[in-house]
């Protein structure tokens, strides 16, 4: 069936949801529960939610879920359900040496205040494929981690607080200060309220790598580190864990917790080009909901490299890395193009026909 | 924390509150929250009073992809009554799966009327098309926008382009037709292309093709632009100048035709498509606004050159 000018374009339409419905669901397995989704496919949802700008663990499973597992398409269904909700007010700031750590390494130093605290990662698992999974018995699995929490008891718990690695330099003096509200105002900027503008101010750069697409991240980051730029990042410290999210109520004044979230904060430091003085460090900060160490590190390469006076390349220009960024606007506009083009097609063959017979007709039709 | 806002459901028509889609129950009349399209029709009004000029606003995230309509589909929303009835079409046609889609978005939210019929509407929204009977005034005719920016053809900064609209400084544009015409004996810019809007500032028309440009300048109707992706709203009000960028010695052209007529309704002024038949490879022709040639076939089709004569010319 063609896809315009003809009857039946509703039609059309319902039957293409309907055979969606077919390839995600039409197999013989078990339909796959979001609440299984949530704890098992933990780095999807994260994903999502990220890029989604939506903290809501339930709903990414869901929309996960609806959309077979495009990251994409999941993140792009919760923006536009977050978009309908009020807004009723801001968090109060959280200061992310409170954080309820799970993870926490520095590159920069071979021992921190704290320790280093590995957690949950696949860094030093050696990726083979494990077959074992593929008829996991859910009792030995149960059992191992029974075992896992009984050694963990002989442990000392950890530290209620960490100290931030990066304070130590800064109380050595090593740190550049960044300017406040550099290229804009003081006040904090929401890009979903207000388009952005350039130079934008560092509030509207961090919201808009943090709601960006890990993967678009990525490879402007990469392209920064292999040499399209001038960042030699170090990680002076990359966290994860969970921050507790205050509220001041409008009526009473008072604090109230609502609950916590997680997240991956990263800092990166990275030398500064010595145009004039001393040498100083500076930092690159990141930070994103959910585990997704690729896209803090990332974050936190672009941000520093935003912070170049005249960029040399495109991951130092501000205007070419916000602006490429979001994954819900570049997949629709990449997705785009797939509407019918047909009107403007045959205006472009016009003025090819027209340069190619090198006739251009004397009489003017309109004006 | 009850925000100090009218209840919802005081803002809602009755009838429309009262029916039966499972959307209804769940958002807001017409989708967007109150702030919202408050915050959109300021913003209208804003490039309603500067003619041309790109005005920015926090373009919101629509149920259907940025680049598929979402700038469009905000204006609709933001100005779409209950007594209001709408037509949408893409690519002149009213049945194009992405017009049917946004017009069922838009009936599922807010219950209006739609038709086919582009006198019978009081709110037009459009992909890359304008309809070929002339509209009248109270009509508002609403363009989806993917690229609002005519300057990024020679300047891909935004920064810079703000500059250059800021100062009225179109010399780079201007240039880029020149040397066109000198490599090529031609403007190559096809559709999409600039027009100087009440003398002063240069406009993208949205990937309309030269031969709806006229239809622009000292129009009836009020036509409005948005771009959801890029957040940029801008407008041409009735009876405002709007000049397609043109030399004394190497006038504006629209697209050639010829002697060639809509296989359909034997229309000859309007702007065809061209379709291959897979059987004999000929080439045919018909009528890109589909709901005008329709009307010109009930009529007993077009007798004389020019259709029925309400086509502009």
């Amino acid at each position: 069936m063609g896809y315009v000018a003809v009857k039946g374009g509703a039609a059309a339409i319902e039957n293409a949801e309907k055979f969606s419905l077919v390839r995600r669901a039409g197999g013989a397995s078990a339909l796959l529960k979001p609440e299984q989704i949530r704890e098992q496919l933990h780095f999807a949802v994260d994903r999502v939610m990220g890029e989604g700008s939506l903290y809501a663990p339930d709903l990414a499973a869901l929309a996960f879920k609806q959309a077979a597992g495009d990251t994409f398409e999941a993140a792009f269904i919760l923006r536009s359900y977050r978009t309908t909700l009020p807004r009723l007010g801001y968090a109060e700031p959280i200061g992310t040496d409170g954080m309820r750590v799970i993870r926490r390494i520095s590159a920069a130093f071979k021992d921190i205040p704290g320790g280093q605290i590995l957690g949950p990662t696949p860094d030093y698992t050696l990726r083979l494929l494990n077959f074992d999974l593929q008829e996991e018995s859910s009792s030995r699995t149960r059992q191992q981690i029974r075992q896992l929490f009984q050694d963990a008891q002989r442990q000392d718990p950890l530290p209620e607080r960490f100290p931030k690695v990066v304070e130590m330099l800064r109380r050595e003096g090593l740190l550049e200060t960044r300017r406040r509200g550099s290229g804009g105002g003081d006040g904090l900027v929401d890009i979903t309220r207000q388009a952005l503008s350039f130079p934008a101010p560092r509030s509207a750069q961090l919201q808009t790598l943090a709601r960006g697409e890990t993967g678009g991240l990525l490879a402007l980051a990469y392209s920064n580190m292999r040499g399209y730029g001038s960042v030699h990042p170090v990680i002076g410290e990359l966290r994860v864990g969970f921050l507790p999210v205050s509220y001041k109520n409008p009526l009473s004044g008072s604090i109230e917790r609502l609950g916590e979230i997680q997240v991956t904060e990263a800092e990166v430091i990275s030398r500064i080009a010595a145009a004039e003085g001393s040498a100083l460090f500076s930092l690159g900060y990141g930070l994103c909901f959910g585990h997704n160490e690729t896209k803090a590190i990332a974050m936190a390469v672009l941000d520093r490299a935003m912070a170049c006076e005249e960029p040399a390349a495109p991951s130092e220009d501000q205007e070419f890395v916000l602006t490429h960024v979001d994954g819900i606007e570049s997949m629709g506009f990449c997705n785009h193009y797939k509407l019918p083009h047909y009107v403007t097609f045959q205006s472009e063959l016009d003025r090819l026909r027209n340069i190619q017979t090198g006739q251009r007709p004397t009489e003017e039709t309109r004006s | 924390m009850k925000p100090s806002l009218p209840s919802k459901a005081a803002l809602i028509p009755a009838d429309w509150r009262d029916s039966g889609s499972s959307a209804r129950g769940r958002y807001s009349y017409a989708f967007l929250d109150e702030g919202a399209k408050r915050e959109i029709r300021r913003k209208m009004l804003k490039a309603v009073a500067i003619p041309g000029c790109q005005v920015p606003f926090g373009s919101r995230e629509m149920p259907i992809a940025r680049g598929w309509g979402t700038g469009g589909l905000q204006l609709t929303l933001a100005l779409i009554g209950p007594d209001d009835v709408l037509k949408v079409i893409d690519q002149g046609s009213d049945d194009s799966v992405n017009a049917v889609n946004i017009k069922k978005f838009v009936r599922q939210v807010t219950g209006v009327t739609v038709t086919t019929d582009t006198r019978a509407a009081t709110l037009i929204q459009t992909r890359h098309r304008i309809p070929e009977e002339p509209l009248r005034p109270h009509q508002l005719l609403i363009f989806q926008v993917p690229i609002p920016e005519p300057l990024r053809l020679v300047e891909p900064s935004e920064r810079e382009t703000r500059r250059m609209h800021a100062e009225a400084d179109y010399s780079r544009m201007w240039l880029y037709l020149y040397e066109d015409i000198v490599k090529f004996n031609e403007i190559t810019v096809a559709a999409r292309y600039p027009v100087l809007v009440n003398r002063r500032h240069l406009m993208d028309p949205s990937p309309i093709p030269r031969w709806d440009v006229a239809k622009l300048n000292q129009g009836e109707a009020l036509c409005l632009f948005c771009a959801g992706r890029e957040k940029r709203i801008y407008a041409v009000p009735p009876h405002t100048e709007v000049a397609p960028l043109s030399f004394e010695d190497f006038a504006f052209r629209v697209e050639e035709f010829g002697e060639r007529r809509c296989g359909r309704c034997g229309s000859t002024g309007t702007y065809l498509d061209e379709v291959i038949d897979d059987a004999t490879g000929r080439r045919t022709y018909s009528c890109s606004d589909t709901a005008y040639c329709e009307k010109i076939r009930k009529r007993g089709g077009a007798t004389r050159p020019g259709g029925s004569g309400e086509a502009p010319s």
